[in-house]
């Protein structure tokens, strides 16, 4: 290719020079760092890992190994500062647990907590679904996956409910090209993408045994446990706070014997169900207070679910019939 | 006089510098992505000045983030038609702007003859004139 015979002073360099000066600031910053503390410091990691711990009850395997990762992030960065390369570590990583266990959420964080370390450039989520990967005709799955993946570069990739990608069952189903294509991504551009799967734990590991490929290439996989009661208890009194709700005299001993009957109970969705709960109780709540015409309501009655509100659900009139 | 001193087409942004590198390539992309615009891919074999409408390689790129997924398209369509010329476009979607904000050249054919200048005598002294690339004289798909 024929350069041209004349320079522009200083072109190359101006062309080159970052958009945002104070981005370039931050990364000279960490590019200096030597300690743990100092990278720390910079990436505000440790922000988000508490809000993570405040935040999200439970989980405690989860949250183990979030900061493990983190930790190799951390030293990885010092590593890259002493000019030691290694390749970037392969964070795929595969979420299963059951329904309302908070895959998405820690997904969603997930993508936080990368972005912050510098793993991925954007720190945006974009939720897909068998839908937006599979299309309907012969050439239509690939452009839909690129498309998928193309938005999702520079970020995180959530893949919700995984399995359904591969349908045994239907051996003319375009979901295992979205599945190749996928793989050559995962494999290919590892340091622009994570791809996170989720789904409930049985039908991810059909969905392994028949892709193995799939399996070998995701590094992580976290499997979300239930709830224990008392946690479910702690995540409804947050889930109220944040609606500025609370629980008046008894309610909340009741809201505890409700869960006891709950979680017996079939297609217990753990944190789901709570919230599910929660909206009918203030559906209660509101009828209670609609039927009072002429009453003055204070501040006091608007916010407290009472007792009553929590034992009309059906769940306890069952056990008493 | 020599016409065409670099033996080079300058259109659009950039082109009377040295050829990006990928990575100039990529911060003009989020330049552009910061702003909202949306990127898309064109290439020709016929860069005549008044050839306006290129062909598109895939479609405009809208809701992306990150210059990664552009250039990802882009190699593809270098890989496609390595001797082609191929230009980032940049679309602004901003009601009443609604245009192509940003554009330069990111792949040359190796070798550029450039364009000839015909001078028609009509009418005694007067000039009519015509630009014809030289490469454009072979048909598409064998030009570069």
């Amino acid at each position: 290719m024929t350069m041209p015979m004349y320079a522009i002073p200083g072109s190359a360099a101006a062309t080159a020079a970052p958009e945002r000066p104070v981005e370039a600031a931050n990364t000279a910053r960490l590019a200096g760092a030597r300690s743990v503390a100092a990278v720390l410091a910079e990436s505000q990691v440790e922000a988000v890992l508490g809000e993570l711990e405040r935040d999200l009850v439970g989980l405690a395997p989860v949250k183990q190994r979030i900061r493990d990762i983190a930790a190799l992030l951390v030293i990885d960065k010092l590593r890259a500062n002493l000019g030691l390369a290694a390749q970037a570590p392969s964070l795929h990583m595969c979420f299963t647990g059951n329904p309302g266990t908070g895959k998405t959420t820690v997904a969603m964080r997930m993508a936080q907590i990368l972005h912050r370390l510098g793993h991925v450039r954007e720190g945006h989520l974009v939720a897909v679904t068998r839908d937006d990967l599979v299309g309907q005709y012969i050439g239509h799955t690939a452009p839909k996956t690129k498309e998928a993946i193309k938005r999702a570069l520079g970020g995180v990739l959530f893949i919700d409910e995984a399995y359904y990608l591969y349908r045994p069952e239907n051996e003319r189903d375009y979901g295992a090209e979205a599945i190749e294509i996928l793989l050559q991504v995962m494999e290919n551009q590892r340091d622009d993408l994570v791809v996170i799967l989720a789904g409930y734990k049985d039908r991810m590991d059909t969905f392994f045994q028949s892709n193995p490929g799939m399996s070998s290439r995701i590094a992580h996989h976290l499997d979300f446990p239930d709830y224990a009661e008392g946690e479910l208890l702690q995540i409804a009194e947050t889930m109220l706070a944040t609606q500025n709700y609370r629980f008046g005299t008894g309610a909340r001993g009741a809201f505890a014997e409700y869960l006891g009957h709950r979680i017996a109970q079939p297609h217990f969705a753990n944190a789901r169900s709570v919230r599910n709960a929660l909206d009918r109780a203030r559906l209660r709540q509101a009828s209670r207070l609609f039927a009072e015409r002429d009453r003055v309501l204070t501040r006091d009655d608007l916010v407290t679910i009472a007792e009553a509100d929590i034992r009309a659900s059906r769940v306890f009139a069952a056990r008493t019939h | 006089m020599m016409t065409n001193p670099t033996g080079r087409i300058t259109q659009g942004q950039f082109s009377f510098l040295p050829d990006l590198s990928d990575a100039e390539i990529a911060l003009q992309i989020k330049y552009g992505l910061d702003r909202g615009y949306a990127w898309s891919v064109e290439y020709t074999d016929d860069p005549h000045p008044r050839n306006t409408y290129w062909e598109m390689y895939g479609h405009p790129m809208f809701d992306l983030k990150d210059a990664a997924g552009v250039l990802l398209e882009l190699n593809a369509c270098r890989k496609t038609f390595p001797n082609h010329y191929i230009r980032m476009m940049a679309f602004d979607s901003t009601r009443n702007v609604e245009t192509i904000v940003m554009s330069f050249i990111v792949n040359r054919p190796d070798d550029e003859p450039g364009f000839m200048l015909e001078r028609q005598e009509v009418n005694g002294r007067s000039l009519h004139y015509t630009t014809r690339g030289y490469a454009a004289s072979r048909p598409e798909g064998q030009r570069y």
